[in-house]
């Protein structure tokens, strides 16, 4: 392990993270004060998806890891998508 | 390094650390006493499931009320159910042969977390107490059935909580096995030991840990939301409250299905490890079937559906799983054909793994052609919900996973234990046991055919003749479960002295002493160039 290189991430990167998770989740809360009907939904994944992606490319430095880390962690989240697709090829026509 | 040594000759077994006795187990971080923890636990629960299995096999004896009344038919095939999925054939081999193999197998000296380890050990057990609770206190046995199905699963008066509880535990014990195995394969395999040169019972296991990873969370949350709807109604899944029962299907089977191949991938591994022992020859086909096994992880991942058919699903989702149910069988397949042509030829030397090795091939085709029919939208609706699907399942499951398990436990008995089992007393228990099997499930695909439904406690006249044929055959094959059970365990004591390697098999844990000292390796070993798993 000790040969492996890490990478030091300065604080303030750390620090405008935290305030943009903390302004997108005001942002999200604010957001269903307004009537967005069927995007409703959509509007607060698109939040949820913008905090996960910063957490994960910065807190969890998937930004400093190596290829196969981010092409593991992109395959998770393709399956997921997969999931979600199938799911609705019932509720879409049903 | 003097001491390191002293630590090395003695092997895990009668290793003495820290603490003594009991808590020398319970407490070990040893990723061999893990494994043998896991296979005592989940032998006791094992023979409990076996116990009411033969109770519901007695009860349908005869028509009418045989020995119990309907409401305890259902919360024994509900018990039966959860005891056996989640507490036998979901931990499986990966808990007990994966973590006493794995290791080795890659050249480790232990799993890449090993207080992790054993904590999902702790959360196994916590699990399985907190099910037991459910059945044995509050204000009924739980009576749903293994699947938790809504609405009824927050409707009925029975104690759920703690048995869903208990179900989410146990998910978390998986997950963390699947995430520890994921990086020890990653990270800790020994120099010169690249993927292509991974041992496939390796392979299989990463396959499943990704599974344990990606799926148990979905059922985890799901039971969560269970919980939530009994306790405050949120309306997730009641129509009553705007919600959608088949959501919970959905939710239920996005995990459930996947949890099958947890079940089979691993012991389809077991089984590419004793063939190619026992025909003394290279695996035929090593790539395609590693090909087959990612294929088999991944595909089944996306059928989940076809549990769903008759459930009110969209006409467009009911192709989509149809079609895609039958690719699965392909690459199972290819496994086969694999498995076959590497006996073609080769030195077979017969002996008990390789007996359990062929019948689990035997008992697994016709499970797996079974699951065709039931994979086809029209005659699944024909076949829905009868004990053609109880057949299927159990043909899958315990022909699969349970004839695997047997194979592996009777081909590294000697490795695990350090001494040989009685050769002519092991392959009584496979016949009377084979036997046994095809007598009792044999019958369910007649008695489905016929019509005959599932989880009823009573029948129509004309299936009696089936049902006493499948009741003798649980007879026979509790016969056979008991003279493996008591073989095993008295050759585990007084069995002859095992050598190194009794087998003559290639992969890295014959070439550790049995039993393997404690930390499996004196020196990590290297793998040449030339060298490989199989190469006899």
């Amino acid at each position: 392990m000790s040969d492996e290189k890490t990478h030091i991430v300065p604080y303030r990167v750390y620090a405008f993270v935290l305030v943009a998770l903390v302004v997108l989740t005001f942002l999200s809360i604010a957001i269903t004060g307004y009537d967005l009907g069927k995007y409703t939904v959509a509007g607060a994944l698109i939040f949820a998806v913008v905090k996960s992606f910063l957490v994960l490319t910065y807190f969890m430095h998937l930004k400093y890891d190596k290829p196969y880390i981010k092409i593991m962690v992109g395959f998770v989240f393709a399956i997921l998508v997969v999931t979600i697709v199938v799911t609705f090829l019932d509720y879409l026509y049903r | 390094m003097q001491s390191t040594n002293a630590v090395n000759q003695a092997n895990y077994l009668e290793y003495r650390g820290r603490f003594k006795g009991l808590f020398g187990w319970i407490f070990s971080t040893d990723h061999k006493r893990i494994g043998l923890l896991y296979l005592y636990s989940m032998a006791v629960m094992f023979s409990v499931g076996v116990l009411l299995g033969l109770a519901m096999k007695l009860e349908l004896l005869a028509p009418g009320k045989t020995i119990m009344d309907a409401q305890d038919y259902n919360a024994t095939f509900t018990v039966h159910g959860v005891i056996m999925i989640f507490m036998v054939v979901v931990p499986g081999l990966p808990a007990v042969f994966g973590n006493f193999l794995l290791p080795i197998m890659i050249g480790a000296k232990d799993v890449a977390f090993p207080k992790l380890n054993l904590l999902s050990w702790w959360f196994y057990v916590a699990g399985v107490f907190l099910v037991l609770a459910a059945l044995l206190f509050g204000p009924g046995t739980p009576d749903t059935g293994w699947t938790f199905y809504a609405p009824y699963s927050f409707k009925t008066g029975t104690n759920m909580l703690p048995a869903i509880f208990g179900a989410f535990i146990l998910g978390f014990s998986s997950i963390l096995t699947g995430l520890n195995f994921l990086v020890t394969i990653h990270r800790m395999r020994c120099p010169g030991l690249k993927w292509s040169k991974l041992s496939l019972f390796v392979w299989t296991l990463y396959g499943t840990a990704w599974i344990q990873l990606l799926a148990t969370p979905v059922v985890g949350i799901t039971l969560v939301l269970v919980a939530l709807e009994r306790l405050f109604g949120v309306g997730i899944f009641d129509p009553a409250l705007g919600g959608d029962p088949i959501l919970y299907q959905h939710l239920f089977w996005i995990y459930s299905h996947p949890a099958v191949y947890i079940m089979i991938l691993p012991a389809m591994g077991a089984i590419s490890e004793i063939i190619p022992t026992f025909s003394q020859k290279h695996i035929f086909g090593y790539k395609a079937i590693i090909a087959s096994t990612m294929a088999i992880a991944f595909v089944g991942y996306l059928v989940w559906g076809h549990h769903m058919f008759t459930a009110g699903m969209s006409g467009t989702a009911q192709y989509y799983f149809s079609l895609l149910t039958f690719l699965v069988a392909i690459p199972s397949a290819i496994k086969v054909f694999n498995w076959i042509s590497t006996m073609y030829k080769g030195s077979i030397n017969i002996q008990t793994p390789f007996y359990w090795a062929i019948s689990f091939i035997f008992v697994f085709m016709i499970g797996g052609l079974s699951g065709l029919v039931l994979g086809a939208l029209a005659a699944n609706i024909y076949v829905h919900d009868t004990a053609f699907v109880v057949g299927h399942f159990h043909y899958i499951v315990f022909g699969g996973t349970g004839f695997a398990f047997f194979a592996a436990i009777h081909y590294w008995f000697p490795k695990i234990f350090g001494r040989m089992y009685d050769k002519a007393w092991a392959n009584i228990g496979w016949i009377v046991f084979t036997i046994g099997f095809l007598t009792l499930y044999s019958p369910m695909f007649y008695l489905g055919m016929m019509g005959m439904p599932r989880r009823y406690y009573d029948y129509l006249e004309e299936f009696h003749g089936g049902n006493i044929l499948s009741t003798f055959g649980s007879w026979i094959l509790a016969t056979g479960f008991i003279i493996i059970i008591v073989n095993l365990v008295r050759s585990a004591r007084r069995g002859e002295k095992a050598e190194m390697n009794p087998w003559k098999g290639k992969t890295l844990e014959w070439t550790v002493p049995s039993p393997p000292p404690v930390e499996n390796f004196d020196e990590i070993p290297e793998i040449a160039e030339d060298d490989g798993p199989y190469n006899y």
